[in-house]
């Protein structure tokens, strides 16, 4: 091996939606950095749809931004469709979603890598990690460079030993048209960790120019695009729309005529694929009785005539796919430009993590992504971040950031990942969050700018804004709590269209805005000056006073678990010492190796007697 | 020091008791107390005083029970926080409205253990006693349980699958349909989902009411024959009994004592009581009886109501009618086999039951109006009542009820999905602490669920 002469800080292994948070995160707090990947053209590329956000992720997206990544300002500046999903629920699940333009979107990131400070960006394929003492210590190459690094943070998406399936035909791939990483899971087995096989996949790209989007409903974005940067204000660029169309029953006769050519059905992949985003030929499998298929056509740019249709994914034989996707109404001519395609990688069992994902049995070793068995970008993304900051901070000898359940929707699904592990690509979802009412989009700012700011990665006049916002809000909260309605200023006519006729006592403004249908823009009628303040404190306002009660039952409930979440387990707990643990519990806790007694009580089967012994042993302990 | 919310539960065991006690722990403790409880004398509740008052209910000023209360100032209390327990009458009806109004006045309901809990937390009890009952958990969960239990556990968690699946099921749409706006989830929220909600919620009544019916196999009730003199009460019970045990004459006021006889009345043991006949005497020993009278009724679970069917419903009649209040009662009309005379006042709400001890007959008709006035119209067949026995089960159960109740009003109210979703997960919680496939987060509320409420 030659050894580069350069001894870097922090190593990140991949350049996809992780890698990038990851080594900005540790270049941006000052860490001499490396984020070396196999094609420098494919930073940040959008491998499966042209999208981000969504449901959850959305959610994930503005944590990720409101600690200082780069996610929301990238989709920012390059989307061309944003729209808020779940407008008629209440705040909690409300979601920002946006279409990217896939070329600019990759585009735009590389151009803000190649200008961060402290970050040197080289195209190589990592083959095996380099360790001292038990630690990592740096990273060799398939061209047989050895680069030394303090701490590693590998990234490594569906890349490693990945193998690609079109119908019966396979061939290894780390994605259409990439190389796949060999060498480097076999070099992770070799130190211990159990690596697992998963299975994604992709839906064939459209030629735009053979679609009949005439006879397609078009879904337009919103009116008012409302930006996923807390440090943007507004979205200047046009829109485009996407378009709805449907598969019908001759369309899943095609496709179950082909099933015995499906690398899945024949039992040729051996990886699990996700249940929530499952093939084509998997619904019309699973749901027989479901006579059609809802698709959008999502354009993958503004420069392109290339089209994904969503929900479309399939490993079937190229010849069913020309006829299948033909078969859709709209789409009887359409040229197909690329094939849909599954693919296998490997992914490493994430209970091997800490909650702040250094690896278990590597010191100085972060996974982030896909290889921690996730799906989707932004989930990359956070984790990415989140390993970028740890490598930092142990960098500059300082203790992880580790965000709590109760705090982001990062800490629900590292929590997750870390004590439950995964038998599937886990993907976020509202419903994992115990308190989803207060892991709000309007308030990750609130939630986790000081976070950010704490470990450097906001800069003071993004900080100086959020600390005026937060100032305000709170103040206006008083306020609306002091000020009152009495009757006879209101006058009976607004007392009856308020329907508070006969009222005795004045009530407070606050008392007005917690009726369901009470805005800001109502109150506005005695009290102009709250028209005066921005949109986002107003919607800040109603939300807070609205759901106060929720939020509160909510609260409460995160201060009662506080001291399970807060009671750390040492790292080098003895289970088998413990006395009237049964066997089982004894092989879970020795297995899983808890950080907390809030994570041991969410792993399956640790019995509630388990965890008494467990505090009991530990509070025996720290009195000694 | 570990304050906070204000918790309250029935500490007494289920069952007739002499009394019922109520517990009431937290910072609110003397507050709600003192917004129920009615002292007869001015100045509040005494720190470690008795006191004598009246349980009113706040919304009416309706006095529900005279009771004692005695209230705790921490730290000197079971829990060390501040601590009041009503003492009231020990009908399981009683203790369980006083319980209400207390949950009603801002308290909240106790989990198993928790008292136990708070003391554990508020440094009460130390390491060496949470070991020791640590030993109680195990004992209870390993060796020691017995087949029994396991064959009851086994009937109950069945049934509460199916209350389960109902609400996975709503809760599922829910979830569905807030996480995937993008996708066509077709349900008709209000009708699909209720349709799966009503029959768990109506499992979960069921379940609910076997744990009455479940305390009334194995615990027997206690009725109470009451009547003027000489309208048959003592020759009602020895039918009942089939023996003569009461001395029976056609003079008024024969009965002098209180007779308390155990009867099995279709597979239900009952509790007997005859009664001196009320009425004005000038008699000292039969004035004690009359007293003795008036005082059990408001025990019971149950009041015969016996009149002479040849003779008019007078003003004595009357008089005890009032006496029985609002307690569950069967009209017995007593001598049918003379001419029927009297005529029971339309103010009764209750099931009559026409008999005569002469001849015996009414008599199978009463018992089963007896029976059916605490089982439902169901058979009594032990096996099927146990299955929820424990006062622990039935408070979980009695959560989830309330949980899926408020989801369906706030589902008709037109409450948003994540909302609604907040009540089903409580309900699916709650339900998970019976078969203790429960994820609540906190692992001290695990710790001592496997103690009996308000211990």
């Amino acid at each position: 091996m030659i050894v580069y002469d350069k001894q870097y800080d922090v190593i990140v292994v991949g350049a996809g939606h992780a890698g990038c948070e990851a080594a900005l995160a540790a270049a941006r707090m000052g860490c001499s950095t490396l984020m070396l990947t196999i094609n420098l053209d494919a930073i940040a590329l959008m491998s499966c749809n042209p999208a981000i956000g969504g449901l959850a992720k959305g959610h994930l997206v503005k944590e990720i931004d409101a600690l200082g990544g780069e996610m929301g300002r990238n989709i920012d500046a390059t989307g061309i469709q944003f729209r808020i999903l779940n407008t008629k629920k209440g705040p909690a699940v409300r979601a920002s979603r946006a279409q990217a333009d896939k070329q600019q979107y990759r585009l735009r990131m590389k151009q803000v890598m190649e200008q961060q400070d402290n970050l040197d960006l080289k195209q190589g394929e990592a083959t095996a990690l380099y360790l001292e003492d038990g630690a990592v210590a740096g990273i060799d190459t398939r061209g047989g460079v050895r680069y030394a690094g303090k701490t590693v943070v590998l990234t490594t998406g569906t890349f490693m030993r990945g193998l690609i399936h079109i119908g019966l035909v396979h061939y290894p791939g780390g994605r259409a048209g990439d190389l796949p990483s060999i060498g480097l899971s076999d070099s992770l087995n070799a130190y211990g960790f159990e690596v697992g096989r998963l299975k994604t996949g992709t839906p064939a790209r459209l030629d735009g120019r053979t679609i009949d989007f005439k006879r397609l409903e078009p879904q337009y974005g919103d009116e008012r695009p409302i930006p996923f940067s807390f440090s943007n204000t507004s979205i200047e660029q046009p829109q485009v729309p996407c378009h709805i169309a449907y598969t019908n029953p001759r369309s899943h006769e095609i496709i179950r005529s082909g099933l015995d050519r499906s690398p899945l059905y024949a039992g040729i992949i051996e990886g699990i694929g996700p249940r929530y985003c499952p093939s084509i030929e998997d619904k019309v499998v699973r749901f027989p009785e479901k006579d059609r298929h809802q698709t959008f056509l999502e354009p993958e740019g503004r420069d392109t005539v290339e089209v994904y249709p969503s929900g479309m994914s399939t490993s079937l034989p190229i010849d069913i796919q020309w006829a299948f996707y033909r078969s859709i109404e709209g789409l009887e001519n359409v040229e197909i430009m690329r094939p849909a395609y599954a693919i296998e990688y490997d992914y490493v069992n994430p209970i091997q993590l800490h909650a702040s994902l250094e690896t278990k049995l590597v010191r100085n070793l972060y996974h982030a992504g896909q290889i921690n068995g996730t799906s989707g970008y932004e989930e990359a993304a956070a984790q990415g971040l989140m390993a970028g900051i740890n490598a930092g901070l142990r960098v500059q000898g300082k203790e992880p950031l580790v965000l709590g359940r109760s705090e982001a929707y990062i800490g629900v699904m590292i929590d997750d990942l870390v004590t439950l592990g995964t038998k599937e690509p886990y993907r976020m979802f509202t419903s994992r969050a115990e308190y989803r009412l207060l892991l709000r989009e309007d308030n990750a700012d609130l939630r986790l700018r000081e976070k950010g700011h704490a470990v450097g990665l906001v800069p003071d006049n993004l900080w100086n804004g959020f600390v005026a916002k937060k100032e305000l809000v709170a103040s206006e909260l008083e306020r609306l709590g002091k000020l009152r309605l009495s009757p006879s200023a209101a006058g009976e006519e607004l007392l009856e269209e308020w329907q508070l006729s006969g009222m005795q006592n004045a009530i407070s403004y606050e008392q007005l805005l917690r009726r369901p249908d009470f805005t800001c823009q109502e109150l506005a009628r005695i009290y102009p000056e709250i028209m005066e303040l921005p949109e986002t404190i107003r919607e800040q306002l109603e939300i807070q006073i609205k759901y106060k009660g929720y939020i509160d039952r909510q609260l409460e409930q995160v201060d009662r678990s506080a001291k399970l979440e807060g009671t750390p387990i040492p790292a080098d707990m003895d289970y088998s010492g413990l006395l009237g643990l049964s066997t089982e519990v004894r092989e879970k806790l020795a297995k899983f190796r808890p950080d907390t007694l809030g994570q041991a009580s969410r792993i399956p089967g640790v019995t509630p007697a388990g965890i008494t012994i467990l505090s009991i042993a530990l509070k025996a302990r720290s009195a000694k | 020091m570990y304050v906070r919310d204000t918790i309250a539960a029935i500490s007494t065991p289920v069952g007739e008791g002499g009394i019922g006690i109520v517990r009431i722990s937290g910072p609110s403790s003397l507050a709600i107390a003192h917004s129920i409880f009615k002292m007869k004398s001015d100045g509040g509740l005494k720190s470690h005083r008795f006191s004598y008052g009246e349980i009113v209910v706040p919304a009416t000023g309706d006095v529900l029970d005279e009771s004692m209360a005695v209230y705790m100032k921490a730290p000197n209390s079971y829990t060390r926080e501040d601590v009041v327990e009503i003492q009231c009458h020990g009908g399981t009806l009683v203790v369980s409205k006083i319980l209400s109004l207390v949950v009603g006045e801002g308290a909240r309901l106790a989990e198993p253990g928790e008292f136990t809990k708070r003391a554990f937390l508020n440094g009460r009890i130390d390491l060496v006693q949470a070991e020791a009952i640590m030993d109680v958990i195990a004992s209870k969960t390993d060796a020691s349980l017995s087949l029994a239990q396991h064959q009851r556990e086994g009937l109950l968690s069945k049934r509460i699958e199916t209350v389960k699946e109902g609400i996975l099921y709503a809760l599922a749409y829910v979830e569905a349909l807030v996480d995937f706006p993008e996708d066509d989830v077709d349900v008709a929220v209000d009708t699909d989902v209720l349709a799966r909600v009503r029959p768990a919620l109506d499992e979960l009544d069921a379940l609910i009411s076997g744990f009455e019916e479940g305390r009334v196999i194995r615990d027997g009730v206690s009725v109470v024959i009451a009547g003027k003199p000489n309208v048959g009460k003592s020759s009602l019970l020895n039918t009942l009994l089939k023996e003569k045990r009461a001395i029976v004459t056609a003079v008024p006021g024969t009965t002098r004592d209180l007779i308390e006889e155990v009867v099995n009345i279709n597979g239900l043991p009952v509790k007997l009581l005859d009664t001196a006949g009320i009425r004005d005497s000038e008699d000292q020993v039969e004035q004690e009886g009359v007293r003795l009278t008036l005082e059990r009724i408001p025990r019971a679970d149950l009041v015969l109501f016996v009149v002479d069917g040849s003779g008019a419903f007078t003003e004595e009649d009357a008089a005890i009618l009032e006496a029985v209040g609002t307690k569950p009662m069967i009209a017995v009309v007593n001598k049918g086999d003379l001419p029927t005379v009297a005529v029971l006042p339309d103010s009764i709400h209750a099931v009559a039951v026409s008999i005569s001890t002469a001849t015996g007959s009414g008599i199978p008709e009463l018992r089963k109006a007896i029976a059916d006035a605490f089982m439902h119209g169901k058979a009594v067949d032990g096996r099927e009542f146990v299955a929820v026995s424990k006062a622990r089960h039935r408070d979980a159960l009695l959560k989830s009820r309330f949980s899926l109740e408020t989801f369906i009003g706030n589902l008709e109210a037109g409450f948003t999905m994540e909302l609604l979703a907040i009540d089903l997960r409580d309900a699916l919680a709650a339900v998970g602490e019976v078969t203790g496939e429960t994820t609540a987060d906190d692992v001290l509320d695990r710790i001592f669920s496997s103690f009996c409420i308000g211990k």
